[in-house]
């Protein structure tokens, strides 16, 4: 049941995934990876994060998929053109790809070798409060850098944004 | 009992009631209303106007649902069906009375009881925004698209707010699960007053509940904060497109929304199932009291009614709720009817409010609306946040 769950879920993640690059339209592509970012947060929830997969929802497909929807509606972006394909791309695209995807599983496959497999539901520190434990003693340091990290991104979305004033 | 039998008799029973007090629901909007309007409300179809749901929904089946031509067909009829099923699903979190023991099988009144269960709530509240803005975008046309905009705009602003409020009461019970919110409300600080999250000590969460309360007139997109479908600046908003069934679905998400809204404010600020005051007071025996009292006024009323058909119909109501009243005397009834009472009330009431204020306030201007949110709101919520925090971390229970 677990197994045929995961196997759902992680092909509409991939399905998903590969939908955002191919789709024309911006919107539909904006709405694969919301999909994407659903099927993860079930993937999430089979693995006992279960605070994990909601807060998965609440901010990723909730708040900033909104956001990034909101401005392709606002600029109100049209179909994408599509663009000639050069000759090279045409005959190294399918064989670099499959090249890439074997050397990264093999390198998950070295890094991860003496890992026992995951068993679904055997994991239950999941909650909010191991979560929130964590954030503030081991990961404090990461998580407030991360913090002051995003800060400056959006100072300077701002000075970016902002309109010369001569 | 088997499990899947027990979960199917409780959606059943939830399912039922939810859809009943959908369809009257806009019944005494309308009635409300119109008495704040000094009208009369809906009155031809069926005594005072009581058919007039059933007729109303009739009117939108049988309607053409006529698709215009310049839609983006998926996303168009993608919106609808999004909103009212992210409307109904949050339903199933919310808890109607503690665990009862009905003929040897022990269950509580919920359908499930996550213990992420207002995380879950969220963030359906969350993907909501989507019907509206897919519709608002699908219908490609310039009307839809701005009150799709706005609705975007408007419930990622309040939705800070929101999220924030309702994270001082989580704070001060120390859970996420909705039940176990509303067991951490129990008994009575100062003798009298219910230990409910608004009154509690050592934080009393007035101003969360005010900030919330608001936030949800604006999540539920409801007047003062109704701009996604201003009439007067945008037709009909982002539903303009629509017709026939699947305008009735937005509808309807719209009052299955109010209901969940409500029903999250009574459970995490109100005490949920609780009574006002403690069972020894006797507080078992008050609906019995209130629904006697209701029958007493119909009795009395039907004497001096306007219409003499009321004369006749106004006793047998009267009568109605006198046997009400009496299956609620019955003591090995009340763990069964009473939690459930008190939820419904309190639901009710501030149902009532969301009429009320509809009926009294006129609506924001745009940058008033965002203005208040951002800087409002948010810091109030924030600084009630913070306060609340303090306060559970110095004087802990």
């Amino acid at each position: 049941m677990d197994a045929l769950l995961f196997l759902i879920f992680a092909a509409i993640a991939v399905g998903c995934g590969i939908s955002v690059v191919v789709q024309r339209h911006p919107i539909t592509s904006a709405i694969s990876l919301i999909g994407v970012m659903g099927a993860l947060a079930v993937l999430y929830l089979l693995l006992g994060a279960e605070f994990l997969a909601a807060v998965q929802v609440v901010v990723y497909a909730g708040a900033i998929m909104v956001l990034f929807i909101f401005v392709i509606m606002l600029l109100n972006a049209g179909v994408e053109a599509p663009g000639g394909v050069s000759w090279p791309v045409r005959l190294l695209g399918l064989p670099l790809l499959v090249v890439l995807v074997g050397l990264l599983s093999f390198l998950i496959h070295r890094s991860f070798a003496g890992g026992e497999e995951v068993r679904f539901g055997a994991f239950t520190q999941g909650g909010p409060r191991q979560i929130g434990r964590l954030l503030f003693t081991d990961y404090l340091l990461p998580f407030e850098v991360t913090s002051v990290l995003i800060l400056i991104a959006i100072l300077g979305a701002v000075v970016l944004a902002r309109k010369e004033i001569d | 009992m088997n499990f899947f039998v027990l979960s199917l008799l409780k959606a059943a029973i939830v399912i039922s009631v939810l859809m009943v007090s959908l369809l009257y629901l806009q019944w005494v909007e309308r009635k409300v209303i119109a008495h704040i309007q000094l009208r009369m409300g809906p009155y031809r179809v069926g005594p005072h106007g009581l058919l007039q749901p059933f007729a109303d929904v009739l009117k939108l089946l049988t309607k053409e649902g006529f698709i215009p031509s310049h839609v983006n067909l998926f996303f168009y009829l993608l919106a609808p069906f999004l909103a009212v099923s992210l409307a109904l699903i949050s339903i199933v979190v919310i808890p109607f009375g503690p665990e009862i023991e009905l003929f040897g099988v022990r269950t509580s009144m919920q359908l499930t009881d996550l213990n992420i269960g207002i995380l879950f709530i969220l963030a359906v509240s969350s993907l909501s925004v989507y019907a509206v803005t897919f519709a608002g975008w699908a219908s490609n046309n310039k009307y839809s698209l701005l009150g799709g905009l706005r609705s975007a705009a408007q419930m990622i602003s309040y939705e800070l707010p929101l999220a924030l409020s309702l994270a001082a009461p989580l704070v001060a019970a120390g859970t996420l699960s909705l039940r176990e919110i509303v067991l951490a409300q129990q008994g009575a600080s100062l003798g009298v007053l219910p230990n409910w999250m608004i009154f509690q000590l050592p934080a009393p969460q007035l101003v969360g509940f005010l900030v919330f309360l608001i936030a949800a007139f604006a999540e539920t997109n409801r007047i003062p904060f109704d701009l996604p479908e201003a009439e007067n600046e945008l037709v009909a908003g982002f539903h303009t497109e629509y017709s026939s069934l699947k305008f009735a679905s937005f509808f309807m998400a719209e009052y299955a929304n109010m209901i969940t809204m409500t029903a999250i404010t009574t459970t995490v600020f109100l005490g949920g199932w609780l009574p006002p005051f403690p069972e020894r007071y006797g507080s078992n025996w008050v609906p019995a009291a209130v629904f006697a009292l209701l029958g007493a006024v119909a009795v009395y009323y039907a004497r001096q009614a306007p219409r003499p058909k009321d004369r006749f119909t106004l006793p047998w109501v009267g009568l109605a709720l006198f046997l009400v009243a009496g299956i609620f005397l019955i003591p090995a009834l009340h763990p069964l009817l009473v939690p459930p009472f008190w939820f419904l009330a309190k639901a009710g009431s501030l149902m009532f409010l969301f009429i009320w204020v509809r009926g009294t306030l006129p609506r924001f201007r745009y940058d008033q609306l965002m203005q208040f949110a951002w800087k409002f709101m948010f810091p109030v919520a924030l600084a009630n946040l913070f306060a609340t925090a303090l306060l559970v971390a110095l004087f802990p229970r």
